[in-house]
């Protein structure tokens, strides 16, 4: 073992649960917290698993508490609103093994659909919420965090961001610590089992605990006072507190490591000390709020700083000293460089009929969301996971038939996410007479979050051989008629099922079977534009491949494969009106 | 020491990651406090990928503020200019002029815009261009481009090369060594003198 390492915040997790003796972890990958599972899988004496969702995921670490074995349970913040029905029942049965669930917020919205702030989960399910700062913390925290989870008889959240799970620094390490008591089920039915008799017995010990987890963060080692110069003082937490040493070096600082509940004497006797208090919190204003409803002078909160996005050291400067930093203008009219299908994408060849039939996508979360930017445009809604053969549903409803193919709905899914939150979805429009078109992108992959395993590769998160999920013969089971395979390198094939898909007056789901040309490696021969036939049309070029290029000259321009980026999946070729491409 | 920033900036899948990997790596050899920030996530294939290192004495945020970078490290010439505001008065720019379509341009709603060169030059006095992919291509494998960048910078910095040729060999597969380490010479070769 070495002494010490450079880690992210998410492998650091994954250490602190290996040393501080946890059995079970589960999870479903969700940036920024995929990495934290993907560790854990690495020590052996962990059991590890990705689950189909982030409620199987909460239940599977509920079984494993009660049993008596301490848990680790892990998603990004969306995923605590799926998880949310399991936890807050949890929260009244309390645990048996220690049981920490992180949530992985995503300030700024680096890859996620909205920016909550999920410490309003631990004042909504009444329990604690804890938060590290760096990577060294990040492991500390997730053995306190369980320590906390056992004496108070609570799930504990564990609430990371962007930039503390994926930014790293130097971490040391210890040795792993086992229980001593081997996981043993007890039954124990009115702290388990919650009818409403026991429910209301249980309610008010809710209350009671987090009146003892109040008085305990008063003096937890979570919550630090740094006292330096007077002028100013500042209540923060989390990666925000970095920003603050850096960019307030004189400022006095009271660190909140425990952010709910919080310690309302700590905080009165910082604020007395101090000639202004500062209240410096990315999101919501989730301590402001509380410490003005202490009775304490707050001079500065949100006031100066936004509800939206990430901070900084700069802005933390800039609101409150005033920075003299002169800055260089950012180079202006630079062509933008988003990402993009890859070569040979499975999706791209669907997402090029589908812009040319001009339905209305339903779109839902995974890599085919990609189908939104230009020059493609082509999915024009996404609200969560699973969402989008639900949300066709409603739209097919409510819009009389006929043959106007620009009001017909299409809903796009990914075989990970299908196996998410789509199934009931697709079974919920079968069983209600839906009549729309559900196109199931199965790649056998979980891709946007970096081609991890879910029910349908085969492969388990430890890489053992398990099942392999048929979604055609899910889709027959529910009682849909209408189920049709097509290869998606093969575009006339792809339109004539879709036209006639759409005009079928039924539910249809189209499945589309073709592997991750990233995550499996997959090529063909590299294809390659012959000049004297390519006009300069750039028709290829509307199916978004960054292995074409324009070359232009003079008076003459045409087209460019990058032999090295090109797999050979010829859908370029299939768009040339001019066979130029072969 | 003053703490040192570093912001490496690039396109996803040129190594910009392993890159920031040996730079953390061989701070945290000689003795130093180091952090280390980038984001990934919207799986990055293709896109613009920014990444952050900082090492000193005491190190508090992990990423570098706009105007703080002593050194923009840039991969691709229009990730470069698009990342120059970020270099510190006193900052040196090292970029690869290998150039790199987006797919904006790929598609043809956007052009590859022109005089980059002279651009990235109005943001810093110091200023050093590096054929990347040329000396790449020297060593065999277009791919250690974002070695000879590391190389690159190693020059300037306060660490011994034998401290970068150990990071090498612990971190890459043994059959990618040898290789490595040539670039890693040629990228210090190509700012010598």
């Amino acid at each position: 073992m070495p002494e010490r390492a450079i880690l992210s915040g998410n492998e650091a997790i994954a250490r602190g649960a290996y040393e501080a003796g946890v059995v079970l972890a589960s999870a479903y990958p969700g940036t920024p917290s995929t990495e934290i599972l993907e560790n854990v899988s690495k020590y052996k004496d962990i059991y590890s698993e990705w689950s189909p969702n982030e409620k199987v995921a909460m239940e599977v670490g509920v079984g494993s508490s009660i049993a008596g074995a301490r848990t680790l349970v892990a998603m990004k913040h969306v995923g605590v609103n799926v998880a949310a029905d399991a936890l807050f029942t949890f929260s009244y049965t309390g645990v048996g093994g220690g049981l920490v669930l992180v949530s992985a917020d995503d300030p700024a919205m680096h890859s996620s659909q909205n920016e909550q702030d999920n410490r309003n989960y631990g004042k909504f399910a009444k329990i604690p919420v804890v938060e590290p700062s760096d990577s060294q913390e990040a492991k500390e925290f997730v053995g306190l965090a369980l320590e906390i989870s056992e004496e108070f008889d609570t799930p504990v959240l564990f609430r990371t961001t962007t930039r503390v799970s994926h930014s790293k620094s130097l971490v040391s390490f210890a040795e792993r610590r086992v229980a001593e008591k081997k996981p043993e089920l007890v039954k124990d039915m009115p702290k388990y089992t919650m009818l409403p008799a026991f429910g209301r017995r249980k309610h008010p010990l809710v209350e009671e605990r987090i009146e003892k987890l109040k008085a305990y963060a008063e003096s937890s080692p979570l919550n630090r006072i740094e006292m330096a110069d007077t002028k100013i003082g500042v209540v923060t937490n989390g990666i925000t507190y970095q920003y603050v040493k850096d960019a307030l070096p004189e400022a006095s600082v009271l660190k909140l490591g425990m952010t709910y509940p919080l310690p309302t004497k700590l905080i009165k006797d910082f604020a007395a000390q101090v000639d202004q208090l500062y209240v410096i919190e990315e999101l919501d204003p989730f301590f402001e709020e509380q410490i003005r409803l202490m009775g304490v002078d707050v001079a500065h909160g949100k006031d100066l700083f936004s509800l939206c996005g990430e901070f900084s050291p700069q802005l933390i400067r800039e609101k409150v000293v005033e920075s003299s930093l002169t800055l260089q203008d950012v180079a202006e009219g630079l062509p933008a460089r988003p990402p993009a299908f890859c070569p040979g994408c499975s999706h791209r060849g669907i997402f090029t009929i589908l812009k040319k039939l001009k339905v209305f996508v339903s779109g839902d979360i995974g890599c085919y969301t990609l189908g939104a930017l230009p020059p493609i445009q082509a999915l024009h809604s996404c609200v969560c996971m699973g969402a989008s053969i639900g949300m066709a549903h409603g739209m097919s409803h409510v819009i009389e038939t006929g043959d106007d193919l620009t009001q017909k709905t299409v809903a796009v899914i990914g075989d990970s996410t299908f196996f998410h939150s789509g199934m009931t979805g697709l079974l919920n429009s079968v069983y209600n007479k839906g009549i729309s078109v559900v196109m199931i992108l199965d790649n056998r992959t979980t891709g946007m979050t970096g081609g991890q395993e879910n029910p349908g590769t085969g492969k388990t998160l430890s890489g053992e051989d398990a099942i392999s999920a048929d979604i055609p013969a899910m889709a027959r089971a529910f009682g849909i008629q209408e189920v049709v395979a097509v290869d998606p390198y093969n575009l006339e094939e792809v339109e004539d099922t879709l036209r006639a898909e759409l005009a079928n007056p039924q539910l249809s789901v189209i499945v589309v079977e073709a592997p991750c040309v990233l995550r499996y490696r997959i090529s063909k021969p590299v294809l390659k534009v012959d000049p004297e036939k390519c006009t300069g049309c750039k028709r290829c070029l509307q199916v978004s491949c960054n292995a074409l290029s324009l070359i232009e000259e003079d008076d003459n321009s045409y087209v460019e494969i990058d032999p090295n980026l090109c797999v050979g999946c010829t859908v370029c070729a299939q768009v040339c009106k001019f066979d130029a491409i072969s | 020491m003053k703490n040192i920033n570093i912001l490496l900036a690039g396109v996803g899948g040129q190594g910009v990651l392993l890159a920031s990997q040996i730079l953390t790596r061989v701070a945290m050899a000689a003795g130093l406090d180091v952090k280390q920030s980038e984001v990934h996530g919207m799986s990055q294939r293709g896109g613009s990928v920014t990444s952050h290192v900082r090492f000193g004495d005491k190190i508090y945020s992990p990423t570098v503020d706009d105007g703080t970078a002593d050194f923009l490290l840039g991969f691709e010439r229009l990730e470069t200019l698009r990342n120059a505001h970020c270099v510190a008065p006193d900052g040196k720019i090292l970029y690869n002029t290998m150039r790199i379509n987006p797919s904006t341009v790929a598609s043809g709603e956007a052009s590859y815009p022109e005089g980059i060169e002279a651009n990235i030059k109005k943001y810093a006095a110091d200023v050093i261009a590096v054929d990347g992919l040329g000396l790449a291509e020297r060593v065999g494998n277009v791919r250690a481009a974002n070695t000879v960048l590391v190389g690159a910078i190693s020059s300037f910095l306060p660490f011994p090369e034998t401290l970068w040729e150990a990071q090498l060999q612990e971190i890459l597969p043994a059959k990618l060594v040898e290789l490595n380490l040539r670039a890693l010479e040629l990228g210090r070769q190509a700012v010598a003198g």
